[in-house]
């Protein structure tokens, strides 16, 4: 251990100047005492690094010629990464990127991101045209994964382990060593009491080292005095809980490389296998492959809603459920559960959440001679949050119009569940449960556009940019279009078929399905950390020193004398409370102190107590 | 009875609930006031004698400092009735002035001293009212209350005061913070019942979650005592100026001298400070992860950086740095109370600020 440092327990020790009225010791700035004074004694009460100032050169002088400068290079370069090192590893640096770590956290909440909100980054780029572009080259729509937020963490998290390994070191030096011997001077510590016993030195030693056994202290007898030690678990706590966030971050990085995360909406009825070809959409980290899906797959059963229908609230959703049945594996045995918001379904590393739901009402098209082209039940896209929804119903082969040409039909479909009423003037839907459902549709014939190979919205008619869709109109050349209710038909102009809204109208449950390793280590790591912070926050580590020395008329003298990591309110109560299981044991001689009052508190000069 | 009928009752009887608990804190907020002048009472009392005892203190050290170093105090524990216990000396720290506790706002003063009493008995009255306001409105909504900012905001106060007459309870030296806290509470309740009240109501199904009570309990819980100790931090910051005037010969104002003599020492208000907030600290980081945890059940991941949760971990960074500094020289004091103060403003804006000004998946909060 070095001298004169900060950061250690000498600085919270106690005196500039003895009680006696002795000179002052001078010590550092604020006050301390040099570690000289308590010897060993209040050294490595932690193992938290201390500050040392550090020369500005490290190279030495330079021999003449090219081996001089080369041995010269060598030594400054090293020296120069070694004061790094140790700058880097140092506390004041940890606080700093600790502190930077915080700031830089700020854009990211106050300017919209893309991985939580890319809708919101693009309206911010229409809306403010010069501070985009300076924004995206700083990686502020990304904050979080950008360069500069990245190397703060990494930074810290290299300062953390530079830290963490020798601080390991020293903490089992410590535990493999023995507490360090009673300083010259016990009067200087924190709290001490003494007093003057007919009992032998040795008794009271021994009586003090089975005293401070007994509480638990690792003590042991050195010289004329015992010295003890306690509260190890201060460090191991602090270091476990330092160690703690590595496994953290070490859990978190392995699980993003792995990661898997997906979306599948499924109508009720239909089901879900877990490969690649049936996500809806699919994302997986850098290190993912096929193989590593899990293996299950599900059938939607039944998607159950309720919702508040009074109050201030209402149509506020109360309970959303998916009844499902499950298998796992290649062909397992099947089993029922049901999926709600909080409560996903747990398969292995794989996890399906229920995420959003809407409508899917039946719909029957039927060709120009009756037959049935499509019978289906096609989902809808709500809008707002009374349900109302958008979709398109497609008829891409198997129609024939009224000359019986092949073509293509398409309707665009507008639902809403709770219809407010002919005449009121508004489509849109007035309550989220299935009250009074409407399908508003209007249908199109020819080319859909979907062989030409451009990646197509399944929930929308692309109608603007395709000139061979032509929109079905009737003899006056007005727009067919017609709200149906359920079991009604809308007839196709010129016998070219007709669009029935069944009875049936299900459900659909998106689910996402999410898959990521390392999540019981980060939990594990979670938990070890507050452990370990519980533990090096609440626990005291304290040294205590029992001295028993015969005087020069033969009484023995004995001195108990405590130092902890801070002040500390208990500290004189142990002190207190030890010194007194001692005293039982080598009782003072009731002659010695004669004008000694036991209930006083008193606030008294150093020469007062003195005295006392 | 039909279906539509029990509803009904049930309606009935949770407004009923309601109107209670408005009641309720209503009353509780008109109790405070009286507290509230209690303690104003005290201090004015207080006033009247002259202290100046950390003046005193300090001048005589400045005069004898150098010949003298820290004084020691003498503890004895009462002893047995057979064997006196040995003396402990104490000794405080280096650097350390030593200056004595302020005798509380009362001053020493008799008549100050009785109406402080009076303050902490309707404080705690106020509290007791408080928490069956609360309860109830927890009853009519048949949930945790702890649905909206209304709900959250006196929840909140509930709590803070609570842990105040906890420590009062415990004897410890907190009668000071009364009129602080007092005064904030009403602010807290006042914004309560006019900017932020929302009517009873049930919650959307991503709060139907155990975690829910788990993590927003301990977050409320940590506000409340973290806000306990950035009182004292900010206490702690004017005492020491007012110390350190004094230490350097200067004279500070009468108002100010009636006042901070009358606190605790910097040293005791800063060691406060220090114990509220790292006791409360390994709750916090419980807190954040109680969030992710629930966030993984109900959005499917552990951590999205919304801003709510963003936030959260700013504070959390802010009190490590607090507490690494703390144990940094060249950072304690002024610096470390600086930090903690940064950090409980983060904790705020992340209670108001973010509801307010930025939103995210925490909009439930709702303002
Ligand atoms: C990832 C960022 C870090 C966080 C969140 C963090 C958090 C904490 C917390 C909360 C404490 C308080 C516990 C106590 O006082 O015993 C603490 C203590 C400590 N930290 Fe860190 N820390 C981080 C990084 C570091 C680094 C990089 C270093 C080394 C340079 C370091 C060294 C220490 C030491 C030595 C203590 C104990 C001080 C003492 O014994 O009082 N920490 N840390």
């Amino acid at each position: 251990m070095s001298k004169t440092t900060t950061g250690t327990p000498a600085d919270e020790t106690p005196v500039t100047g003895t009680p006696d009225g002795e000179t002052p010791v001078t010590g550092p700035p604020d006050g301390g005492i040099p570690e000289d004074d308590l010897g060993a004694a209040g050294s490595q009460l932690s193992t938290a690094p201390s500050e040392t100032a550090v020369p500005g050169s490290f190279g030495g002088n330079r021999a003449p010629g090219a081996a001089g400068w080369l041995a010269w290079t060598g030594r400054e370069v090293l020296g120069w990464a070694r004061w790094f090192w140790r700058q880097l590893t140092s506390m004041r640096v940890a606080l700093l990127l600790l502190f930077l770590l915080s700031l830089g956290a700020v854009p990211g909440s106050l300017i919209p991101q893309t991985n939580t909100n890319a809708m919101k980054v693009d309206a911010f780029r229409q809306a403010h045209k010069t501070l985009a572009p300076l924004y995206d080259k700083l990686g502020l729509f990304h904050v979080y994964s950008s360069v500069w937020f990245s190397a703060i963490y990494i930074l810290l998290f290299v300062s953390l382990i530079g830290c963490i390994v020798p601080r390991t070191w020293q903490f089992t030096g410590q535990l493999r060593s023995r507490p360090p011997g009673a300083p010259k001077r016990l009067t200087r510590l924190p709290a001490y009491a003494t007093w003057r016993t007919g009992a032998a030195p040795e008794e009271v030693r021994e009586a003090a080292l089975r005293v401070l056994k007994d509480r638990r202290f690792r003590a042991h007898t050195e010289g004329d005095a015992v010295a003890a030690e306690k509260g190890y678990l201060r460090e191991a706590g602090n270091l476990a809980f330092h160690i703690a966030l590595i496994v953290m971050l070490v859990a978190f990085a392995w699980g993003q490389l792995y990661k898997t995360e997906g979306n599948k909406l499924v109508v009720e009825g239909d089901g879900f296998s877990n490969t690649l070809t049936q996500y809806d959409d699919f994302k997986s980290g850098s290190l993912f492959n096929d193989d590593n899906l899990v293996p299950f797959s599900f059938n939607l059963d039944k998607f159950t809603a309720t919702y508040e229908r009074n109050g201030p609230n209402k149509g506020t959703a109360r309970t959303f459920q998916a009844a499902v049945d499950y298998s796992v594996g290649a062909d397992g045995k099947e089993r029922r559960t049901t999926i709600k918001v909080n409560e996903p379904l747990e398969i292995g590393d794989a996890k399906v959440y229920l995420v959003s739901h809407g409508y899917a009402p039946t719909v029957t098209v039927r060709d120009g001679k009756g037959d049935v082209v499509l019978h289906q039940a096609v989902p809808m896209l709500p809008i707002d949050s009374n349900e109302t929804s958008q979709g398109a119903i497609k008829v891409l082969d198997g129609y024939r119009d009224a000359r019986g040409k092949s073509e293509q039909l398409g309707f665009s479909a507008f639902f809403v569940p709770t219809f407010a009423g002919a005449g009121k003037g508004t489509m849109f839907s007035q309550f989220p449960a299935l009250d009074f459902p409407v399908l508003a549709v209007s249908g199109y014939h020819g080319d859909l556009g979907v062989d030409a190979g451009v990646p197509q919205n399944v929930y929308q008619l692309d109608t603007k940019d395709n000139p061979n869709l032509k929109q079905f109109k009737d003899a006056k050349g007005e727009i067919v279009k017609q709200r149906l209710l359920p079991g009604e038909t809308m007839t196709l102009p010129n016998g070219a078929g007709s669009i029935t809204f069944d009875k049936d109208i299900k459900e659909w449950a998106g689910f996402q399905i999410v898959q990521q390793p390392g999540t019981d280590w980060a939990l594990a790591g979670a938990l070890a950390a507050i452990a370990g912070l519980a533990g090096s926050l609440f626990i005291q580590r304290r040294r205590v020193w029992v001295r028993a020395v015969a005087g020069a008329d033969g009484v023995t003298v004995v001195e108990v004398a405590g130092l902890g990591r801070s002040e500390s309110a208990k500290l004189p109560e142990e002190i207190g409370d030890i010194a007194a299981l001692v005293h039982d044991k080598a009782p003072a001689q009731t002659d010695a102190d004669p004008d000694r009052e036991p209930d006083d508190e008193t606030y008294a000069s150093a020469e007062g107590a003195e005295k006392k | 009875m039909t279906f539509a009928a029990a509803t009904e009752l049930a309606t009935a009887t949770n407004e009923h609930l309601a109107n209670i608990s408005n009641t309720l804190i209503y009353s509780a907020m008109a109790v405070y006031t009286l507290a509230f002048f209690a303690y104003i009472a005290e201090w004015l009392f207080g006033s009247r004698s002259k202290v100046g005892r950390t003046a005193a203190a300090l001048t005589a050290e400045a005069a004898t400092a150098k010949a003298k170093g820290p004084a020691v105090t003498v503890k004895s524990k009462g002893g047995t009735a057979v064997l006196e216990r040995p003396e402990v000396i104490v000794r405080s720290s280096a650097g350390s002035r030593d200056v004595p506790d302020g005798p509380g706002a009362h001053g020493g003063d008799e008549q100050g001293d009785l109406y402080g009493r009076i303050a902490v008995s309707l404080t705690v009255l106020a509290f007791l009212v408080e928490l069956c306001g609360v309860l109830a409105r927890a009853a009519s909504v048949q949930r945790a209350p702890w649905g909206n900012m209304y709900e959250f905001n006196i929840t909140f106060s509930t709590v803070a005061v609570g842990v105040y007459v906890v420590l009062l309870a415990l004897k410890k030296n907190v009668r000071w913070l009364g009129l602080f806290l007092t005064t904030t509470v009403l602010l807290d309740l006042g914004l309560a019942v006019t900017v932020l009240y929302t009517a009873s109501d049930q919650l959307v199904p991503a709060l139907h979650s155990y975690w829910l009570y788990i993590h927003v309990s301990t977050a409320i819980f940590c506000g409340a005592v973290l806000y306990v100790g950035a009182i004292s931090t900010l206490l702690y910051l004017f005492k020491d100026s007012y110390e350190n005037k004094l230490a350097g010969g200067g004279k500070p104002g009468a108002f100010a001298s009636s006042v901070l003599e009358r606190l605790p020492a910097s040293a005791s208000l800063d060691k406060f400070a220090y114990r509220i907030n790292a006791a409360v600290f390994p709750l916090w980081t419980f807190t954040i992860i109680a969030g992710a945890i629930w966030a993984e059940s109900a959005w499917g991941r552990y951590w999205g950086w919304d801003p709510k949760e963003t936030w959260a971990f700013i504070t959390w960074v802010a009190y490590a740095c607090y507490l690494h500094a703390r144990s940094t020289a060249g950072w304690k004091g002024r610096k470390a109370a600086y930090i903690a103060l940064i950090a409980f403003g983060c904790w705020l804006f992340n209670y108001y600020g973010v509801n307010i000004f930025v939103g995210g998946k925490h909009s439930y909060a709702g303002v």
